[in-house]
């Protein structure tokens, strides 16, 4: 077990040019699973080849328990890895492929062959030991590719999307698994994965990356809760957080669009920067499930409340998420550094909320919703980082 | 729930089909009958063609089994004496040494050159398609450009090299450059192969702390088998069949290889020549080539196959 500590940790490609990851820093504490979390191409893979050694540290650190690793060899650096097509040998047995490194490091039969068996028990692999990897379903190739990393008793797990070929039962199936598989074991992971839904169930901490840069590193529920910037505000939660160019005035009222929405003390009081953005635009978000349908809702406070037609309904069972059509500019985000990607859409923006089964709507009505109101986030307009001192 | 949804049934069309089943029958038949003609004809054509080809080697079959005065006295293709005496004499005609020592010495000169082979391509292999190291692609363009140099523009030179050496009359100028990874079609063979596997499967090698020989051993050169195969298969049918080195280099009798030795059946200078013999051991080293072939044929397709030389 050991901590792992990037410091700086930058890679460029094409002279420099090219940033790939660029100035992370993050330490995981020891036992901790770290989400690396990020759209495709935002360097969280090159950031988790960096630490295994297989790509070049172009600058900063690697730190892994007491050892600067940079120029320590990947089979020095007391690391296992899994990745996304699990690089199974297919010539060799799941034993074998179990037993490989074993098997390199000479260490005696007897061990190793006590070490494979338990390794695959736990996996529930001890049926298939003399099997080729080409004989097994996905879900016990991914759980061979597990084996293979826990044989050695690591001090550190490195996954790089290691469910994303599976389909979506086994996902969240194998999901679990390796959840409880990590706490059991108590070995520092850092995985790596594009899908949020990962993220936020399976880390301790949740680092979300884009374009290399670190934009948060919080735990699941903070990084829901308060995103540090209109990012993460929107990449983080399904369906995305429903941003508007809004303005608030002395009331204290949230100008959006047309409608003026009460704001409660208990705001100001969380969040004391935002008095200081008054008759100031800002950005105000919120997250589907925190608009309610106001016909349903226990107590009606027109205060709160906003009226919009009904565009599309998807009714999930549990749920049903309503695509309405408000009167109010919506913040398109593409990027959290400057205004010009926080670009706005047409006067008319959409919104998604998230109406209970209870809630009857049909396409083209005009239902009333609730805001809940202590629940509202707000990003500066220029910078797109959220207020709160 | 309240919905918009549409649930008023449309009925669907309904088609009266009627055929007349008697001379659909009679259509498909008559289209039947017509394929059929066309392949017997173009069946016909072919094994016309295979005929021609092959006149020359049934000939030969016929003619290693009549008796040697007969062999171009009556150019027909029945011989009116069958016999085996041909195979009995072009086995025994070198004096004490039997044909058999020239299969030997073949079979000697193809193992080295397969092992050579596999072995030297499939290291040269692996370096240019996994390792990095400076002016690679200098190098890689280099040893593919010796593809293109003629084996008669190297001949001399080559040749000059091994006789100051003191290499020649022996079996070394045939087998020691097959170690030194000097087949170049080899080489791209197995790179391009290599590269088709997925660099996963080296980097998680690395991580499991394998040294870049066992990556090579344990890992790559299992998964490259099918290319392998067909370096094996393609060195042994070309060593074996190889006349004009072996013919430069061996002189001695003792030393000399299967295609060599036919030589020594017809003597250019107007002496006697033993063609009964001739035919007789001409058909008898077809056998291993032969043999070799159909054993390792689905390998061979396999391996041509998974390379992208399709």
């Amino acid at each position: 077990m050991a901590r792992v500590s990037l410091q700086n940790l930058t890679k460029t490609y094409a002279g420099g040019y090219l940033r790939a990851v660029d100035g992370l820093n993050v330490d995981i504490a020891d036992g901790e699973f770290l989400v690396l979390v990020g759209p495709s191409g935002c360097g969280k893979s090159t950031a988790l080849r960096m630490i295994a050694g297989l790509e070049d540290i172009t600058d900063g650190a690697v730190w892994i328990g007491d050892q600067f690793v940079n120029d320590v060899h990947p089979k020095d650096r007391d690391i296992a890895m899994v990745f996304q097509n699990y690089a199974l040998y297919p010539h060799m047995s799941v034993f074998d492929n179990i037993a490989f490194a074993l098997q390199i490091s000479q260490m005696p039969r007897s061990e190793i062959d006590a070490r494979v068996r338990e390794a695959a028990r736990i996996l529930e692999l001890t049926d298939y030991l003399k099997r080729r990897p080409g004989h097994l379903s996905g879900g016990q190739r991914q759980r061979v590719a597990m084996g293979r990393a826990i044989v050695r008793n690591p001090s550190v797990f490195l996954m790089d999307e290691p469910l994303s070929n599976l389909d979506a039962k086994l996902r969240v199936q194998m999901r679990a698994e390796i959840h409880s598989l990590q706490h059991r074991l108590g070995v520092t992971t850092i995985y790596v994965t594009h899908d949020q839904t990962e993220a936020m169930t399976m880390g301790d901490r949740v680092a979300l990356l884009k374009d290399g840069v670190l934009q948060q590193v919080d735990r699941p529920t903070d990084i829901y809760n308060r995103p540090a910037n209109t990012f993460v505000a929107a990449f983080i939660g399904s369906p995305t957080m429903n941003l508007y160019h809004a303005a608030i005035d002395g009331g204290p009222t949230l100008k959006l669009g047309s409608s003026d929405i009460r704001i409660p003390q208990s705001v100001f009081d969380a969040r004391p920067g935002l008095s200081r953005y008054k008759g100031k635009p800002l950005i105000a978000g919120i997250r589907p499930e925190d608009i309610g349908d106001a016909a349903t809702a226990p107590q009606r406070d027109p205060s709160r409340e906003l009226t919009a037609k009904v565009e599309l309904f998807e009714d999930l069972g549990s749920d049903t998420l309503v695509h309405l059509g408000v009167d109010a500019q919506a913040a398109e985000v593409r990027s959290s550094d400057s205004l010009d990607e926080i670009k706005s859409n047409d006067a008319k923006g959409r919104c998604i909320a998230r109406f209970t089964a209870k809630s009857e709507v049909a396409i083209d009505q005009t239902v009333t919703v609730q805001l809940d109101t202590e629940r509202l986030h707000f990003f500066d307009a220029e910078t797109g980082e959220a207020i709160w001192t | 729930m309240a919905t918009s949804k549409t649930t008023d049934a449309v009925a669907a069309p309904v088609f009266e089909r009627s055929y007349d089943t008697e001379a659909l029958a009679a259509n498909r038949r008559r289209r039947r009958n017509k394929a059929r003609a066309k392949k017997l004809g173009l069946h016909l054509i072919l094994l016309g063609l295979l005929f021609v080809m092959l006149y020359p080697v049934i000939w030969m079959v016929f003619s290693s089994l009549r008796p040697e005065n007969e062999i171009f006295a009556d150019l027909g293709l029945i011989p009116d004496t069958w016999t085996l005496q041909n195979y009995i004499t072009g086995w025994n005609l070198f004096g004490d040494k039997t044909f058999g020592v020239f299969f030997v010495n073949s079979f000697i000169i193809c193992a080295l050159a397969i092992i050579g082979n596999l072995v030297a391509c499939s290291m040269a292999a692996y370096a240019f398609a996994r390792l990095n190291f400076r002016f690679k692609w200098f190098w890689f363009a280099l040893m593919l450009g010796t593809i293109m140099l003629p084996i008669h523009a190297q001949l001399i030179p080559q040749y000059v090299f091994f006789l100051k050496i003191g290499w020649v009359n022996t079996i070394l100028p045939l087998v020691v450059p097959k170690f030194l990874a000097t087949d170049a079609f080899f080489i791209f063979l197995m790179v391009q192969f290599m590269r088709s596997l997925p660099r996963e499967l080296e980097e998680a090698a690395t991580i499991d702390g394998a040294t870049y020989w066992q990556r090579y051993w344990r890992i790559i050169l299992p998964l490259t088998m099918p290319a392998l195969a067909t370096t094996a298969v393609f060195t042994f049918i070309n060593t074996y069949n190889d006349f004009f080195g072996q013919l430069i280099y061996l002189t001695e009798i003792d030393k000399m290889t299967v295609p060599v030795a036919l030589r020594l059946f017809l003597d250019p200078s107007g002496g006697t020549s033993s063609y009964g013999g001739m035919f007789a051991m001409v058909l008898v080293s077809i056998g291993p080539v032969l043999g070799f072939f159909l054993a390792s044929q689905r390998l061979l397709v396999r391996g041509i196959a998974t390379t992208g030389f399709k």
